[in-house]
């Protein structure tokens, strides 16, 4: 058959307007008496609002409005819709947003900001994760520190039985790693336009990764109909209640251009607060975030915590892993829970291991919320896995290639989650990685393929 | 408020600033010319690189008044009618662009270099793009682009050399 794309050359399809500079991204659409946004953040990590004046604020020449809780239709929003757009009492974590300003211009609007009078009792923080583990800690939230899977405080997964496969094991590897947080550092901070249109529709100009997802989301924040099926389906499945209209849809993102992602731009920073100020005003409104509060409060990849136990033979197979990993999830749930749940899923990595125990905790703390980024979870499992090849072989004497080798996943082995691998492909790729790096492997090595244990090759 | 004159891409233009508008700020919100962003706004990622009479800027962090009477370059004053730039193609053939922030900057960062040094080594070229920040690429592709660029010039140039 002959292939028409792939192994050939393909030109970007947008390639000549980045290097000409059209391309126009959220921040280069530029519409004539658009507002500009400033948020009134939380100065502590924990507190409660007992006070929000914003009347000296709204009275500033300049100022077309400003929100607070008491302006968002449904101010509970994500995957667990849990999260407030605005603060309406407790406050979770520091950066948190309580108010939101549009104004003619930026000096304005971050002048209103310091108008605006907030009076907070603040409250003792819990920020590590195993302090927040502990019964006696500080609640981050009402219901407990840790997310609920089910009825346990834990993803759990079990294949085989790791107990009998310790007592098979010639030697136990056990060792504790850490994986510290991560910003995605995308070049294109958090940006949103909000644009009321004529028609009565709301138009977002917006950096979204995830725009049915937020779409969604946004229709239940605004009580606003989707305009797309898909989301209406994905909005009942979030529990998100919306507004059901027959009728002209009141909601259009425009997005697909970004500049970066990593995951940054898969939980709603800035769409809410542009479409809730655009509806307050009559006017079109942006909020570009400074790199500090890109820095200081979008999501980020949270801190893991993995302490993994092995039963290994002298010859290099693993036949029992344990694994227990703590995710510091930060104050809200956003996309954490799924996070966790790909972290355990590849807790075996691309290795047969026929006794699997896992326990992934997603634990809350007074912090920014953590959320997705390239990879969802599997990254830290990565790094924590294959360092432990590495020791488990320098344990028992064997080369860092051979140990990978012995436990390759081969076809038709199941994983920890009970798939059957049906494209194994390891064998191959650590063969090529060896030649490519000037490794010359064993000969037994070099004869193995990922054919089914037992079957020629 | 201060009225300045300056030129853009050849074209002169006369614009009111105050003593802390910057740059970036004349070009994106009073000229429209929006191929410099705003990464960082405190001088550190270099997407908002222009060329101020030839030599490399952060716009982000050049105060309006210094561009008085002085010429600016940004990637839109880089194609003729019908025929972009060497860099811009290299950049595009060469899949140096992924999401294309930092697009703009890096091609003029990379422009400034060639203007000065038409042979560079790979590690000139990583030298003189080090202000500039790619959070896609891993920065190999853009060396490429850069290094197949010069080649093309330098080509370009013998030519005109033989034919003169």
């Amino acid at each position: 058959m002959e292939l028409k794309v792939v192994g050939h050359r393909v030109k970007r399809y947008d390639g000549l307007a980045h290097v000409s500079g059209e391309t126009r991204f959220v921040d280069d659409v530029i519409i004539p008496g658009t507002l500009t946004v400033k948020a009134l953040r939380s100065p502590v990590s924990k507190g409660l609002v007992r006070g929000l004046d914003t009347s000296a604020a709204e009275a500033m020449p300049g100022v077309a409005g400003v929100i607070t809780a008491a302006d968002v239709p449904c101010n509970a929003y994500g995957m667990v819709p849990e999260q407030p757009v605005l603060v309406a009492e407790a406050i979770r974590y520091k950066g948190e947003p309580i108010a939101a300003v549009a104004a003619v211009d930026e000096d304005t609007a971050l002048e209103a900001v310091t108008r605006i009078r907030l009076d907070i009792e603040e409250q003792e923080p819990v920020l590590d994760p195993l302090e927040a583990m502990k019964p006696d800690a500080p609640k981050v939230r009402p219901e407990g520190n840790v997310y609920m899977y089910g009825q346990r405080p834990f993803r759990q997964i079990v294949f085989g039985d790791v107990q009998t496969g310790f007592k098979e094991a010639d030697l136990i590897v056990e060792n504790e790693y850490f994986h510290p947080s991560m910003e995605h550092a995308q070049l294109e901070p958090q940006v949103s336009l909000a644009v009321p249109e004529a028609s009565g529709r709301l138009t977002i100009h917006t950096v979204s990764q995830a725009l049915y997802f937020h779409l969604g989301m946004l229709c239940g924040i605004l009580q606003m109909e989707p305009n797309d099926i898909r989301c209406q389906a994905w909005a009942a499945r979030t529990g998100s209640a919306w507004r059901h209209n027959a009728g002209f849809s009141d909601l259009n993102l425009a997005g697909g251009t970004v500049g970066g992602g990593f995951g940054a731009k898969n939980d709603l920073h800035a769409d809410h607060v542009t479409a809730l100020l655009a509806l307050k005003t009559g006017r079109p409104c942006k909020w570009r975030w400074t790199r500090e509060e890109e820095q200081l409060y979008s999501t980020y990849r949270g801190a893991w915590r993995m302490t993994i136990k092995d039963g290994v033979k002298k010859d290099g197979r693993i036949v029992a892993r344990q694994m227990k990993s703590i995710r510091d999830a930060g104050s809200y749930t956003s996309l954490n829970a799924y996070v966790v749940d790909k972290h355990c899923f590849l807790a075996a990595g691309p290795y047969f291991i026929p006794n699997v125990y896992v326990q992934g905790y997603c634990v809350y703390t007074n912090k920014p919320p953590a959320s997705s980024m390239r990879g969802f979870g599997v990254t830290p499992t990565t790094f924590a896995t294959e360092v432990q090849m590495n020791r488990i072989a320098a344990e028992l004497g064997l080369d860092p290639w051979e140990i990978r080798f012995r436990n390759a996943f081969r076809l038709g082995e199941l994983t920890p989650t009970g798939r059957v691998v049906s494209s194994a492909a390891l064998v191959e790729v650590l063969q090529k990685l060896a030649a490519q790096a000037g490794v010359d492997l064993p000969a037994d090595l070099k004869a193995l393929t990922s054919a089914r244990k037992g079957e020629a090759s | 408020m201060y009225s300045i004159e300056l030129k853009v891409n050849g074209r002169p233009y006369s614009v009111m600033v105050d003593l802390k508008t910057t740059l970036l700020e004349v070009l994106r919100d009073k000229l429209f010319i929006t191929s410099p962003k705003v990464g960082c706004n405190t001088g550190d990622c270099g997407a908002c690189s222009v060329l101020l009479d030839g030599r490399l800027v952060r716009s982000c962090i050049t105060n309006a008044l210094t561009a008085a009477g002085r010429e600016v370059t940004t990637v839109e004053g880089l194609a003729r009618p019908g025929e972009i730039h060497p860099l811009q193609r290299a950049f595009h053939e060469h899949y140096a662009a992924q999401c294309g922030f930092c697009t703009p900057g890096m091609i003029l960062a990379a422009k400034a270099l060639l203007d000065e040094n038409p042979e560079p080594t790979r590690d000139q070229v990583r030298e003189a793009l080090s202000g500039n920040l790619c959070r896609c690429t891993g920065y190999v592709k853009i060396v490429d682009a850069v290094m197949a660029a010069a080649q093309e010039m330098a080509g370009a140039g013998a030519l005109k050399a033989g034919r003169g």
